[in-house]
């Protein structure tokens, strides 16, 4: 899952660069242009392979550092 | 007058909120530098953003759209976006991870301590505090900017000015000073809880009302009944070069994406990561980060392009730049609140304008005592032979000397201020290889980081002059290939040598120890 977000991760850089949108003057919903709205959209789309990767990639040892360090600031 | 009644109450509440967290402190340097690791997920994410959007986040957005057009977007948010995040996920978690277990409170401390070499954090001392003083002045100054535009007409007897659009305006050096002083008190009198608490607070302000601000000169812009008509007058009338980016370059825009790196060399950053509970509070940060810059960003680009319209009357016309007949394109946010809102929402939105600008100042204040207290007396003099009081007070000693530093320059005519700011992220993005390889990389040497920060500081340098001092707001480093020359911005060229220099004199000179090497990254 690890190197599966690595390339999400990878093809978010690769899409960043949009050269494909740069000259389109398409009004998305009639207000937003194309250009901006696609990259609206890159942001949603970082969130979420954020999410995944806290979910799937998080580091294991440090959960278990977290969790003695909070049992240690209790005693 | 209500625009200046407003932001005097908002500053009140902010002291107030700062003098409250001093009700909680514990006494201790660790509870005054890092609010003793209790900072919880809501209150880290939102301590995060609020630092990492400036005055550039509402001010900057829509002035640079103004200019440039949506292309803006991209190239500063969106960016900041994916690579913001990134920092947070594999510097920042690995950085608390250590920091908490070694006890550190600077990022000089892990940095002498992961390469075992003192020296390291007296050449890094000088050029950490040398750019994080221009990024300072960036907030300093356009914090009386816009006191100034905002209160304009309020005192025309007192203040007045050739400029329609300034006179009778709270002068900048009052509005800087009086912002100064109240970031200063909740600083010394709160610290880092009193920080993170003021940034929250300042976060939502600031993305509520720009939220609002951009509903009211959507519908007044518009002249329509309905909010989705008025967002499609409006954006039917901006021409074919804003809503495209057909005058960006395009490896110009590539390569902006090495500038959010940054994120990973903040010191003030640092010092927040520091401030985590635990590793798990850095999820919802991490997750959130680039939904939140789209919720304030996008609004502003939108209210930038509709700027370059006919549909903004012409009287009073578009402030410009003292003494030429460039439109300010800084002023476009708070000329536009100003004469299509009202002038409450005006003052409101005014103290969100501000509320971005002190939630970065307050965190470097409070870094920079940090790092003076810690890696330069307390490392020096030696930390056992200065009490907790102590060390408090040099910080806050040393944060009242910078603080007046910082203001005392703003009253210098900086001009190409603004332009500082990108020169000051090139700076910290190129230091990017050092961290990233003292955190996974087991064969870099202390030579090695002293060759990337000093590659990185004379190619900064070299560059910056060509610039004419950053005077040259559009400079690029030009790369002709088969004919065809690409734009680049100079920070690709100050990183690689960072990141070429860094690897190459690591790996000629002596690994380091085992020992070392296993107290960071476990035994073979």
């Amino acid at each position: 899952m690890r190197y599966l977000i690595g390339i999400f991760l990878l093809l978010l850089l690769v899409l960043h660069q949009d050269n494909w949108f740069w000259e389109d003057d398409t009004l998305v919903f009639g207000f937003i242009p194309m250009g901006l709205f696609y990259h609206a959209c890159i942001s949603v789309a970082a969130s979420i392979t954020w999410f995944l990767a806290t979910k799937f990639a998080w580091p294991r040892g440090l959960s278990d550092g977290e969790e003695a360090s909070q049992q240690g600031s209790n005693t | 007058m209500t625009q200046l009644v407003i932001i005097v109450a908002y500053l009140g509440l902010l002291l107030l909120l700062g003098l409250g967290a001093s009700l909680l402190f514990r006494g201790t340097s660790k509870d005054y530098l890092l609010a003793s690791h209790s900072i919880g997920p809501f209150l880290l994410l939102m301590s995060l953003f609020g630092t990492t959007m400036t005055a550039f986040a509402l001010v900057g957005s829509s002035g640079e759209a103004f200019k440039e057009g949506i292309g803006v977007y991209g190239m500063l948010a969106s960016s900041s976006g994916i690579i913001h995040s990134l920092c947070f996920f594999i510097l920042g978690i690995k950085l608390w991870s250590w920091g908490h277990r070694f006890g550190y409170t600077t990022q000089i401390q892990f940095f002498r301590d992961r390469l075992q070499n003192d020296g390291i954090g007296l050449l890094l001392f000088p050029i950490i505090v040398g750019l994080v003083i221009p990024y300072l002045l960036i907030g300093v100054i356009s914090s009386g900017i816009v006191i100034q535009s905002m209160t304009g007409g309020a005192f025309p007897e007192l203040f007045p000015t050739s400029n329609p659009g300034t006179h009778g305006g709270v002068p900048p050096w009052i509005g800087s000073l009086v912002i100064c002083c109240i970031v200063l008190t909740y600083v010394f009198f709160g610290g880092m809880r009193g920080t993170a608490w003021a940034n929250a607070f300042q976060t939502i302000v600031f993305m509520v009302l720009g939220i609002v601000a951009f509903y009211a000169i959507a519908m007044k812009l518009g002249g329509q009944p309905s909010f989705l008509e008025n967002l499609r007058v409006c954006s039917d009338a901006v021409s074919h070069e804003k809503i495209t980016r057909i005058d960006m370059s395009k490896t110009k825009f590539l390569t902006y994406l090495l500038i959010p790196l940054s994120v990973g060399m903040f010191p003030h950053l640092f010092q927040h990561w520091l401030t985590a509970k635990s590793a798990s509070s850095f999820k919802l940060a991490i997750v959130a980060h680039p939904v939140f810059i789209m919720i304030v960003w996008v609004p502003c680009v939108l209210i930038g392009i509709w700027a370059t319209t006919s549909l903004v009357p012409t009287k009073p016309p578009l402030p410009k730049i003292s003494g030429t007949d460039i439109i300010n394109a800084n002023a476009v946010l708070p000329f536009l609140v100003k004469t299509q809102t009202s002038a409450v929402l005006g003052g409101f939105l005014t103290a969100g304008i501000l509320a971005a600008i002190m939630s970065s100042l307050d965190s470097q204040f409070l870094c920079l005592g940090t790092i003076f207290t810690g890696d330069i007396v307390g490392h020096y003099v030696g930390n056992d032979r200065l009490t907790d009081r102590k060390k408090i007070w040099l910080a806050r000693g040393f944060i009242t000397a910078i603080v007046a530093v910082t203001y005392g320059l703003s009253l210098l005519p900086q001009r190409s201020v603004f332009g500082m700011g990108v020169w000051c992220f090139s700076g910290f993005a190129s230091l990017f290889p050092l961290v990233l390889a003292a955190v996974y990389w087991k064969r870099l040497t202390a030579a090695g980081a002293y060759a990337s920060i000093l590659t990185t500081l004379v190619t900064w340098l070299v560059l910056f002059r060509q610039s004419g001092f950053g005077q040259d707001r559009g400079f690029t480093v030009d790369i002709s290939v088969g004919g065809v020359t690409y734009e680049t911005m100079p920070v690709l060229t100050i990183f690689l040598a960072s990141a070429v220099a860094l690897v190459a004199v690591s790996l000629v000179t002596r690994p380091p120890n085992e020992q070392t090497l296993a107290r960071f990254f476990g035994a073979k």
